[in-house]
């Protein structure tokens, strides 16, 4: 009966790692990379920030990552906003409503509703689409509203897709190519993404870190409890037969 | 300093039972020697009650019952509060694993036979307890008011809305709008802080009571009050509960708490299931999320209410059967008629009746978080019906033929005799 149940424990696992879904690529962020984390707060603050908001975050937050008071102010703060307020995009509802035909959606906790992998992912597959009324397309959100805030950077991808015939089943293989480079090559450019995925990461979660240090010291200190309450019902025990 | 403390407790006696409660539900109160593992849970659910109650408290003070700011009120307790994240995580953490460990506590009622006279009323006590708690942790759903909150709010009370003649009705006064919506949040709250949690502590107090009364079970499932020193009135197989459980559940609540901090501190979201992606966009009532999934303690019940097929183009054979399935454990104690309690002295039937029972829960609850495509189609020998439904099915049909047909299984199984007094 044991063995049923961890075979059926184990059951979602299986399950979930066959649902086909569009392949991801591995955003392979490091949390503990605060300089990367840094850079990504300025490709954030530059081209992020113009659209979406990030209501829930504080420029101070910032300072966690080890950076001065002085250098968010200086640096990372593009608006008026004063070095306590929380990340409010220039631009209004009303005009971004009119821009994109939605509202740019709050990116405070992005990261956590949507993968790191998806944002690494979303980020490197825009491509050039003239149906739409941005031009922009995009392979992991079909029909995106948004245009390509990074195509200056990336340069501009298309759509090539390729019909392949096996044994009478019709394949098609979609893949995107490089049609115009931009200012950086394809691998600065993942490097840009990535940077800048890990600071989603962390604005979604800022205390992430600290939450796994305090972990340990918890679970060090039940530890000790553990021996002790252990000891403690062995010596009441001893008297029951 | 002993003279003036036996000098106050024998003032505080003289107005307050308090020595006599002392002695009575804990001193003096004899329980069986031989718990085993299952024996924690009950003293684990009492602890995750208060957690869930003080941690509760802090949050209200920041948390924001409003549609336009519920959402960003919990991203503030999550950043800019003092220890705003750990506590806001111990309370979504808390009400996971208040599930499982009152799942863990009734299954230790279905091994020995806890649910048998002369504890039919505290087992119903403990189903309006399961009852309350379920209603808890759906009011607390909608709070954070993120997409998950919204839908899953929005689809259960649209399941009264399938009753007949006053369903929709029903469901409009439940939510107090067409929609869910403000109106709703602030009822919800209201319900979460406030009401449920006065009708779950007093339900729990009843419980204790009722357990007093007629003293614990055991593994052995043999009432120890039969066989007392015939001198003390004690029984032979009774050992005070302070100290002797006390110490045993302190032990307890460390293993639990280290279980509970490893997720709380390493994994608060539990890969979706504790606290589900989608519920980190904010709620909106205009873009409906593609797959809508209760948290995972629902799911075996929603897996039931999508496996029951509509009748005349009415859902509500499938409503009535998620509400069956929950209402069936009430009958419990009428529909064993076993010969023996304890799983240790039931024959193979009830022991292969148990196992299908269990197999079919999580199979159910599994297929409850996935959408009924998950396992992908039969073939055409089956009309290409969906597997996870058809699977849904069958284990529908195991989860109430465990109940419907015990008093008949229970009755020709094969048991050993009891034992006269309790086992290791």
């Amino acid at each position: 009966m044991r063995k049923l149940l961890l075979a059926l424990l184990c059951l979602p696992l299986v399950a979930l790692a066959n649902s086909g879904e569009m392949q991801l690529d591995h955003a392979n962020i490091d949390a503990h990379d605060a300089i990367s984390i840094q850079r990504g707060a300025r490709t954030f603050v530059n081209y992020c920030l113009n659209c979406h908001s990030a209501a829930s975050m504080r420029y101070n937050r910032l300072m966690d990552l080890g950076l001065t008071e002085k250098q968010i102010k200086d640096n990372l703060i593009l608006t008026s906003a004063k070095v306590g307020d929380t990340m409010i995009s220039s631009i209004g509802k009303k005009d971004a409503k009119a821009f994109f035909g939605v509202e740019p959606p709050d990116l405070s906790v992005i990261a956590r509703a949507k993968g790191v992998d998806y944002l690494y992912t979303y980020m490197r597959a825009f491509y050039r689409d003239e149906t739409r009324p941005t031009g922009w397309n995009n392979l992991a959100f079909p029909n995106a509203g948004m245009p390509h805030a990074l195509s200056q950077l990336q340069g501009t991808q298309v759509l090539k897709t390729e019909v392949t015939e096996h044994d009478g089943h019709k394949e098609e293989h979609r893949k995107l190519e490089l049609a115009v480079p931009g200012s950086l090559s394809p691998m600065e450019y993942d490097k840009v993404t990535r940077d800048l995925v890990n600071y989603l990461a962390f604005m979604a979660e800022p205390e992430a870190t600290k939450r796994t240090q305090i972990g340990v010291v918890v679970l060090l200190f039940l530890t000790v409890l553990l021996a002790l309450t252990w000891m403690l019902k062995q010596a009441y025990w001893k008297d029951v037969h | 300093m002993g003279k003036l403390a036996a000098y106050l407790l024998n003032w505080v006696d003289e107005r307050f039972p308090l020595t006599a409660n002392w002695k009575a539900h804990l001193s003096e109160y004899y329980a069986p020697k031989n718990f085993n593992f299952w024996y924690y849970f009950g003293s684990l659910a009492m602890l995750i009650l208060v957690m869930q109650i003080v941690t509760g408290i802090f949050l209200t003070m920041h948390y924001k019952p409003d549609a336009a700011q519920a959402f960003a009120s919990v991203e503030y307790i999550m950043r800019d509060v003092a220890w705003g994240s750990t506590i806001r995580y111990m309370h979504s953490t808390g009400a996971s694993m208040f599930f499982i460990v009152i799942y863990l506590h009734m299954f230790r009622g279905l091994l020995y036979g806890s649910y048998r006279k002369p504890r039919e009323l505290l087992w119903l006590v403990g189903v309006v307890i399961y009852l309350c708690l379920m209603a808890e942790a759906f009011f607390g759903y909608l709070l954070p008011w993120g997409q998950m909150s919204y839908w899953g709010a929005q689809v259960i009370v649209n399941l009264f809305s399938a009753i007949p003649l006053i369903g929709p009705d029903l469901s409009v006064w439940i939510r107090g709008d067409y929609v869910v919506s403000d109106a709703t949040l602030n009822r919800f709250f209201a319900f979460h802080v406030i009401a449920v949690p006065l009708v779950l502590l007093g339900l729990v107090g009843a419980h204790l009571l009722a357990l007093h009364e007629v003293g614990s079970n055991n593994p052995d499932g043999v009432e120890i009050k039969k066989k007392k020193d015939p001198k003390t009135g004690i029984p032979l197989d009774g050992i005070p509960f302070h100290p002797y459980y006390i110490v045993k559940d302190m032990f307890g609540v460390i293993v639990f708490l280290m279980v509970f901090s490893a997720i709380v501190f390493f994994a608060p979201e539990m890969g979706g299931y504790f606290l589900e992606h989608n519920n980190f966009l904010p709620a909106d009532p205009l873009k409906t999320p593609p797959h809508i999934a209760p948290v995972w303690y629902f799911t075996p019940f929603y897996s039931i209410l999508r496996a029951v097929p509509p009748l005349f183009g009415s859902q509500f054979p499938g409503v009535a059967a998620m509400g069956l399935s929950v209402m069936i454990f009430f009958l419990l104690p009428w529909l064993d008629r076993g010969a023996v309690k304890s799983i240790r002295y039931r024959g193979g039937i009830y022991k292969t009746a148990l196992t299908l029972f269990v197999v079919s829960f999580l199979v159910l609850g599994y297929l409850g978080t996935a959408p009924t495509n998950v396992w992908g189609q039969f073939g055409g020998w089956l009309g290409h019906a969906e597997r996870a439904t058809v699977i849904a099915r069958i284990f529908t049909i195991i989860y109430f033929g465990f109940f419907i047909l015990m008093p008949w299984y229970t009755k020709i199984d094969k048991t050993k005799p009891e034992p006269e007094r309790v086992t290791s």
